[in-house]
């Protein structure tokens, strides 16, 4: 007798729900997203789940719109940035994005983040025409596919630029070097691989090691091992924050001392810092990695205006859970910053081709947050915004220092 | 009488739907069947046959990545949902025969660590499954696949229906409740435990091929620990004890996680557990129970 009426209840339930989930949509308007007084983006950010910590991004990138809008917005438009918790997933990414574009009318996605929730959305957002802007990921195709999908674009220095700018360092400084790499096992490791050896070119055969890891992998002791066994004198760590410490410890605790280069996907000083504090200085003094922002935690930068206006912004529109010396913080200033110039390149008559436009012939000079004389630029044909990186050696001191000038590997 | 025109209407209001709401909100349906599938395998499993699994979401991971590299081959995608059931079933089966030695919490974190070695495991094999990257499956009509996800959930529904009130349902619930009472009336427990598994796992096999379907991609990303667990949350919440409460389930994790953003990013994951943390202190049945115990308690209020 009890369920006699379930199917019934069942279907009101779902009636209900549907109802709930969505509000009335907004009238017709011309250009999506755009009102005389605001500009709605959407995008998202793994707020929960084991990739939380890039949430930063998207807050201080949410606390530079804040003061954008505070100094009277953009062309008298205040910008909305709608972010949402994807939890790294890339269909709820899908649903999260989708919502966004149908039920709220987002001008554009901003900063969506990593490569497989990116890639799940750039199908969709092209075949909508609806601009991809600006993805937080460093993987190469997001700038390379650019002919199959014209509305995506990335921003940050892409893991094959990275690669080709150390080996172009090596070339010069260690042509001698026998080289020894550590390498996670996925697209990221194997973009970063691949472009050392393309640009070694004729000398790649001076890799005498090439060890693997699975980013599940517990510990990689055993692997960092083998490079010291084929007799290198130089290891390039291309592993995330959590296999690069234990890389660098292991490797002082062997008593070893070759050259380390490491990916600056992991040189932030809270990694450094946890290296430094599980061996000794001794596993992080003399490692090399590349930069192309500011480091809010160098005293060097303790006058400069860029540094100086991220602080006052972090103070004025404080964000929870963010550390200011967290390079992802800077990133996420740096890559508002960039939006928010290109909004203004686009003119007071929004249009989502004229975003585009603007996006694929950006010539920023004067990003406040990235690396004093960064160009952030693009051509419809070069859509990588940034490809020029600074060499940076951390000292017993627990310090970043350059090492080189900017190299780029922009042709 | 009642209960079949409830049925019937019910199908008619989820043949309008996809006319009545926006595109994106049938697209989110979509979803909610797919993981209504794969809810009805862990009623099958958990509710009527007593064994625990936390380990669901690696034979989604089975089903999604069959048809995935089925239909990247250029098979149908029929025969993909097709091959994706069977490939996840037996699967389910050589999981069956472990389950066998194994028994309550020993058997959750079986489970679990199966649940765990998705990701390394598609690593490893990356020229088939291309590794983190994933694989894109070209995009289907989304209205096509609104009426293929639903279509192949009533059809799985039935069959769960009349599987689970045929002889071979009589069993697992005699094996859940008392497995010395149940062999003693000449219940084979390996059998039905190894179908039991099988059949559950199929179905979490036909709902991973749908899903992927729908997202036209899959990744180890999209098969993380937490979509185990959030079958199980289904499941529970829904309703262990009743096939419709599956149906509830699925709805629930497709769509609390996408309101809880209504108000901030950074306090979704809260507000979802605490929602869920709710109704599982007012409703311990799951919404199917505590809607089932309500309606007989008003009926007997009438007689």
């Amino acid at each position: 007798m009890s369920k006699r009426n379930t199917w019934f209840v069942t279907a009101i339930i779902t009636v209900i729900a549907l109802t709930l989930n969505f509000a009335t949509p907004i009238g017709a308007q011309s250009v999506p997203g755009v009102t005389p007084t605001q500009i709605l983006l959407g995008g998202t950010h793994p707020y929960s789940g084991p990739a939380a910590g890039y949430a930063t991004i998207g807050k201080c990138a949410l606390a530079y719109f804040s003061y954008v809008n505070d100094q009277g917005g953009v062309n008298g438009r205040k910008i909305v940035y709608e972010d949402k918790d994807d939890g790294y997933n890339p269909p709820q990414a899908l649903q999260l994005v989708r919502q966004q574009v149908e039920q709220d009318h987002v001008f554009a996605i901003f900063d969506s983040l990593g490569t497989g929730p990116n890639m799940v959305l750039r199908p969709y957002l092209n075949d909508n025409k609806v601009p991809q802007l600006y993805v937080a990921t460093g993987a190469t195709q997001f700038g390379a596919d650019y002919a199959k999908y014209p509305w995506t674009i990335g921003w940050q220095a892409n893991y094959h630029d990275e690669a080709a700018i150390f080996g172009k360092y090596l070339l010069k400084n260690a042509p001698n070097a026998k080289i020894g790499v550590l390498y996670q096992n996925d697209d990221f490791g194997q973009d970063l691989l691949g472009s050392l050896k393309s640009t070694l070119g004729a000398k790649a055969g001076q890799i005498v090691k090439e060890a693997s890891y699975e980013v599940t992998d517990p510990d990689v002791t055993s692997p960092i091992a083998s490079p010291k066994a084929s007799g290198a004198d130089t290891v390039f760590i291309f592993a995330t924050p959590k296999a690069a410490i234990q890389a660098m410890v292991t490797i002082a605790k062997m008593g070893w001392k070759p050259q380390v280069y490491l990916t600056s996907v992991s040189a932030s000083q809270a990694f450094m810092h946890a290296a430094t504090g599980a061996g000794t200085s001794a596993a992080t003094e003399g490692v090399i990695s590349a930069n192309y922002l500011k480091d809010a935690s160098d005293p060097t930068f303790a006058n400069d205006k860029g540094i100086m206006l991220y602080n006052s912004i972090l103070a004025k529109y404080p964000q929870a859970g963010v550390n200011p010396i967290d390079a992802n913080c800077v990133y996420g200033m740096g890559v508002a910053f960039t939006m928010v110039d290109t909004l203004k390149m686009a003119g007071k008559s929004l249009t989502r081709d004229g975003v585009m436009h603007a996006a694929n012939n950006l010539n920023e000079l004067d990003n406040p947050f990235v690396y004093p004389g960064v160009k952030v630029t693009t051509t419809p044909t070069d859509r990588f915004p940034i490809r020029e990186e600074v060499l940076i050696k951390y000292t017993a001191t627990g310090a970043w220092k350059p090492i080189s000038a900017l190299i780029t590997n922009r042709y | 009488m009642v209960r079949w025109l409830g049925i019937a209407a019910f199908a008619v209001v989820i043949a309008a739907l996809p006319r009545l709401v926006p595109q994106f909100v049938a697209f989110e349906l979509t979803y909610a069947a797919a993981y209504a599938i794969a809810i009805v395998g862990l009623v099958i499993l958990i509710g009527r046959t007593g064994q625990i699994s936390l380990g669901h979401g690696a034979f989604v991971a089975v089903g999604g990545y069959t048809l995935a590299i089925l239909v990247t081959h250029g098979v149908p995608y029929g025969l993909g949902i097709v091959a994706a059931a069977l490939i996840a079933g037996l699967l389910g089966v050589a999981l069956g025969g472990i389950a066998l030695r194994l028994a309550g919490v020993y058997l959750a974190l079986a489970t679990f660590a199966l649940a765990n070695s998705v990701a390394p495991v598609l690593k490893r094999f990356g020229s088939l499954t291309g590794g983190a990257q994933g694989l894109s499956i070209p995009s289907h009509s989304e209205t096509e696949l609104y009426y293929l996800t639903w279509g192949v959930a009533a059809l799985l529904f039935a069959l769960a229906y009349f599987g689970l009130r045929s002889r071979v349902g009589l069993a697992l619930r005699a094996l859940r409740d008392s497995e010395i009472a149940a062999v003693s009336f000449g219940v084979n427990p390996v059998f039905y435990k190894t179908l039991a598994f099988g059949w559950s796992s199929a179905y979490a096999g036909v709902a991973g091929a749908l899903l992927a379907l729908a997202t036209a991609y899959v990744s180890p990303d999209v098969y993380s620990v937490a979509l185990s667990l959030n079958l199980l949350v289904g499941a529970v919440i829904g309703g262990l004890q009743l096939l419709w409460g599956a149906l509830l389930g699925g709805l629930v994790i497709q769509f609390f996680p996408l309101w809880s953003q209504a108000i901030s990013p950074a306090l979704a994951a809260v507000v979802y557990g605490i929602a869920l943390i709710l109704i599982m202190m007012f409703m311990p049945g799951g919404i199917a129970g505590a809607l089932g115990r309500r309606m007989s308690f008003i009926r007997r209020g009438h007689e």
